[in-house]
């Protein structure tokens, strides 16, 4: 087997910090894909910078050498080469994929332009042939209407379609190297499963090698020949997949196991949640927005967010809500929040105490209105934007106290180092500011701030998908034990099944704004029968590589509507009813 | 084609806008109690000169200066016909100013010109001194280049106007053997246009151009150079430096453009601030521009001339909103499709 790519002794510092990158060395094989697994701040990504080139000038590099094996040359020291040089290899024989594929396009020119120019750049064709080659290629990465892609600008195209278009242009030139930060962190779970599928097939097709960068080893599993686990800079443990990811020897790479959030393997099916202690209900709850059209003299279009949702949570419950990006999960929480007001004819009730009155959410007396907000509270997604950056860590969890009139100056801040305990928190960082903090500590002070109006009831949108698995699992054990100690009921909104497999007494799978499939989770895991759902499951990356993503189910179910069985299809626009098929498992489909 | 339908719709609005600043200026021009004539009559009557009363009476009933107020509006705009063939502005009769005895339009005729003249003059040094010392500036952020630029930007903005005028005078004059004040020479003031003349005014252009615009370019560059470093950072100019294109057109073929949309939408700010700011510059250096006759004007009273100035830079400045929207629209994609989808 001939090394694509060696990278020795690779280190790297700023200014005169211990290093980022710690004597890291690995080999990439010809046709082989090598996957850098770690978590934020491992520093996998400086590695592929390093690689390139791309680095900050602040960065201090030193290494035995970064050697690309090119065929007619012999091997070539990618750290001595001249700028002009390193230029000419870039996009061309190695190119590189980044996460973010919305900011990763520039949103001002069309999309052919920006893939072609690496045919320009580098190839020495005319435009007309770079055109030829870049709409083949984009037909190979799966558009259907290439031409209409071509002359597309970024923000015409949905997120999967981008990143889509970003390995178009990765690949176009027919690199040796591709490098692939992160490509499928900011993606769905079934476009993911999509996009990995197009990378291992371009890469069939072509020979080239990878390096995947990630920090999931489900990903790891389907896609990697070799690994190379990052902790801090160092290498923890490297070597083929079959042993890291079949037997983990370091303790590190142990601890990533053991926190990766995994569908357990149902067997039967469990019992539903009783329904008669309800503090949340939703009875046919529909959002329309009306958008405004591009022009003076077209109509508004109507788009329907969430459409007769009937959902309930059971008190001390947790109702999760999966789905994917669009599907209305987040419309959901903002409408129980009172954010948001349904559309006439749907009703949200909540009752706080056990046998008190329920309140209608979207009717509230002002003093009911108060009792409410105190009672019910939210947790977003972003710690790191979910705090004002000017407010200390005593001011942000007394300000809640302070506009209900609670307490005194002392009493409040009692208050703030208890709460503070709760989440495991010690009460010395009470004036410090939150940039002081990671995100996972973040994600408890946003819990911290939510339990200090000593609330029955939170609303978590997507609170653990901005955190790497480790950190994400500590969460999820806080929300877990916070639940034991007070109480708590949840509404849980996630993309993720693994996560909400763990969390979840019921779980509620949204396609398009519609409640698809209603189940406890053993139960919908065991049996899932909406294609809708198979897709979700299949398209879970797992973390063994005797179960790769069964690409077919994927397509199937998270593809247009039109793909599924007949039973599960709308008839006209009128979409099948929920069906209970067995004791409170719920599908949307004729019977 | 869309961008026509864009550009026509905007021109109407545009029409709208005016039309409502009209409204404004008129109502702000009549709130201080009294007015030209009215003043100059009791002047006259308290010295008994009966030849100058008749004549200001008569002017009092030609100008309709004794209807009721939305009236006089209307037959100012042209809108409707007044007394004595008095027509309005829609009809192109600017209307009398008392102050100078003679039409508005005689009055302002060439300075109206020459005000465009020197205002487009400095909004094109603005832009052509900011767009390359800005650049510069960001693109060797942190470096002697930028903290020079940065200084000679901050010396214009904090330099008077006035100041900079004076010692650019005397020292063009001294080694450069630039004119003194005027924006042409004195001989050929009324003349008609002639190669000569228009040489004359370029060569008088050059220092008033520079004070004017000095500050409005030292701001612009600041701006360009803050937006070009906050696009700097961004994923998809990596994007580009992973694709291997060379930096100079790195730069400018994706930043640059994201940065120019805030130096684009600037023009419509740019030339009220400019012909505000200019009004002072031009007593100072003795411009034959609009700006003292506007002084002049608002000081007595003169509504006419007044109105007409003040409309006129209304609408300098709606025209220059107006091509900043188009121009955004033809630069950004984003605003031309928006809500496409």
């Amino acid at each position: 087997m001939t090394a694509l790519l060696q990278v020795k002794n690779l280190t790297i510092s700023f200014k005169s910090d211990p290093p980022v990158v710690d004597d890291v060395s690995f080999t990439v094989n010809a046709g082989k894909t090598l996957a850098l697994v770690g978590e934020s701040g491992s520093g996998k990504t400086l590695c592929c910078r390093a690689i390139l080139q791309l680095l900050p000038k602040a960065a201090n590099v030193k290494s035995q050498g970064v050697f690309l094996n090119c065929n007619d040359a012999g091997a070539l020291n990618l750290s001595e080469l001249p700028r002009k040089q390193m230029r000419d290899i870039r996009g061309n024989q190695i190119s590189m994929i980044f996460q973010e594929p919305m900011q990763s396009l520039s949103p001002l020119h069309r999309i052919g332009n920006q893939v072609s120019e690496i045919l320009t750049l580098h190839k020495n064709i005319s435009n007309r042939d770079a055109k030829a080659q870049v709409l083949e290629q984009f037909e190979r990465v799966g558009f259907h209407n290439p031409e209409r892609v071509f002359r597309a600008y970024p923000f015409e195209l949905s997120g999967g379609m981008r990143q889509r278009a970003m390995i178009a242009m990765a690949t176009v030139a027919k690199p040796d190297l591709l490098i692939a930060d992160e490509p499928t962190t900011a993606l769905d779970v079934t476009t993911q499963a999509q996009v990995l599928g197009l990378i291992k097939e371009l890469q069939k097709e072509t020979g080239m090698s990878v390096i995947f960068v990630t920090h999931d080893l489900g990903v790891v599993a389907n896609m990697a020949d070799s690994v190379v686990v990052l902790h801090r800079g160092s290498v923890m443990e490297a070597g083929q997949v079959e042993y890291v990811i079949g037997a983990p020897a370091h303790k590190y790479t142990q601890k990533l196991f053991a926190a990766a959030p995994v569908i357990p393997a149902a067997t039967e099916i469990e019992p539903p949640v009783p329904q008669d202690d309800l503090i949340l209900e939703m009875k046919s709850v529909s959002k329309t927005y009306h958008v405004r059209a591009g022009s003076f003299w077209s109509p508004s279009i109507d788009i329907k967010a969430a459409r007769d949702i009937n959902l309930s949570v059971a008190r001390g419950k947790t109702l999760a809500v999966v789905g994917e990006s669009g599907s209305g999960k987040t419309t959901c929480a903002r409408m129980v929040l009172g954010a948001e007001k349904p559309d006439e004819g749907g009703k949200i009730s909540f009752c706080g105490e056990k046998g008190g009155v329920a309140l209608d959410v979207n009717d509230l007396q002002s003093d009911q209105c108060t009792l409410f907000r105190q009672q019910l509270q939210p947790i977003f997604q972003d710690p790191y934007s979910s705090f004002n950056p000017r407010m200390r860590v005593v001011d942000a969890l007394t300000e809640p106290l302070d506009i209900n009139n609670i307490g005194n100056r002392s009493q409040r801040r009692d208050r703030a180092v208890e709460v503070l305990e709760w989440v495991g928190l010690d009460s010395r960082i009470l004036y410090r500011y939150p940039h002081a903090f990671s995100g996972g500590q973040r994600q408890r002070l946003s819990i911290a701030r939510a339990l200090a109006m000593n609330p029955v009831f939170l609303v978590c949108d997507e609170p653990t998908s901005a955190l790497d698995v480790s950190v994400q699992n500590q969460i999820l054990c806080l929300f877990e034990d916070l639940q034991k100690r007070m109480g708590l009921s949840y509404l849980f909104i996630s993309h993720d099944l693994a996560v909400v497999s763990r969390i979840a007494d019921e779980v509620a799978v949204m396609h398009h704004g519609q409640v698809v499939e209603q189940a406890p989770p053993c139960t919908l895991f065991h049996n899932p029968r909406h294609p809708y759902t198979q897709a979700l499951l299949a398209a879970q990356p797992e973390p063994d590589i005797n179960r790769p993503i069964n690409l077919e189910v994927v397509a199937k179910g998270a593809g247009s509507p039109d793909s599924w069985p007949e039973m599960f299809r709308s008839i006209e626009t009128k979409s099948p009813p929920l069906t209970e098929i067995e004791p409170g498992h719920r599908v949307r489909c004729h019977a | 084609m869309a961008i026509l339908r864009y550009a026509t719709l905007r021109f109407i609005t545009m029409l709208l806008t005016l039309l409502v600043v009209s409204v404004l200026i008129f109502i702000i021009i009549n709130l201080p109690p009294g007015d030209y004539l009215s003043n100059q009559l009791t002047e006259l009557r308290a010295t008994g000169q009966e030849a100058g009363i008749a004549k200001a009476e008569f002017m009092y009933h030609e100008y309709a200066m004794d209807r009721p107020l939305w009236e006089q509006y209307t037959i100012w705009m042209g809108f409707t016909p007044g007394p004595q063939g008095y027509s309005g502005m829609l009809q192109g009769d600017f209307g009398w100013s008392f102050e100078f005895d003679r039409p508005v339009s005689e009055i302002v005729g060439e300075a109206l010109w020459l005000t465009v003249l020197v205002n487009v003059a400095a909004v094109l040094f603005v832009y052509l001194v900011a767009l390359p010392l800005g650049v510069l500036a960001a693109a060797k952020a942190k470096t002697w280049v930028d903290y020079t630029s940065s200084f000679v930007g901050y010396l214009g903005l904090a330099t008077p106007n006035f100041l900079l005028a004076l010692m650019l005078f005397y020292y063009g004059h001294r080694y450069f053997d630039l004119p003194i004040g005027g924006l042409m020479a004195p001989e050929l003031e009324g003349e008609p246009m002639s190669l000569e003349k228009v040489k004359s005014i370029l060569v008088h252009l050059i220092v008033p151009t520079f004070v004017i615009g000095t500050a409005g370019a030292a701001g612009m560059m600041q701006r360009l150079r803050a937006n070009l470093l906050d696009e700097l950072g961004k994923p998809y100019v990596e994007t580009a430096r992973a694709k291997g294109l060379p930096p100079a057109k790195r730069l400018w073929k994706y930043p640059l453009r994201m940065a120019f949309n805030p130096f684009v939408a600037d023009i419509g700010n740019l030339l009220p601030s400019l012909i505000s700011g200019s009004v002072l510059v031009s007593v100072v250096l003795g411009l034959q521009t609009i700006g003292p006759a506007l002084l002049t004007a608002l000081k007595t009273q003169d509504q006419f001339l007044a109105g007409f100035i003040l409309l006129f830079v209304a609408l300098l400045t709606l025209v220059g909103t107006m091509i900043s929207d188009v121009l955004l629209m033809l630069l950004d994609p984003r605003i031309r499709y928006g809500g496409r989808d």
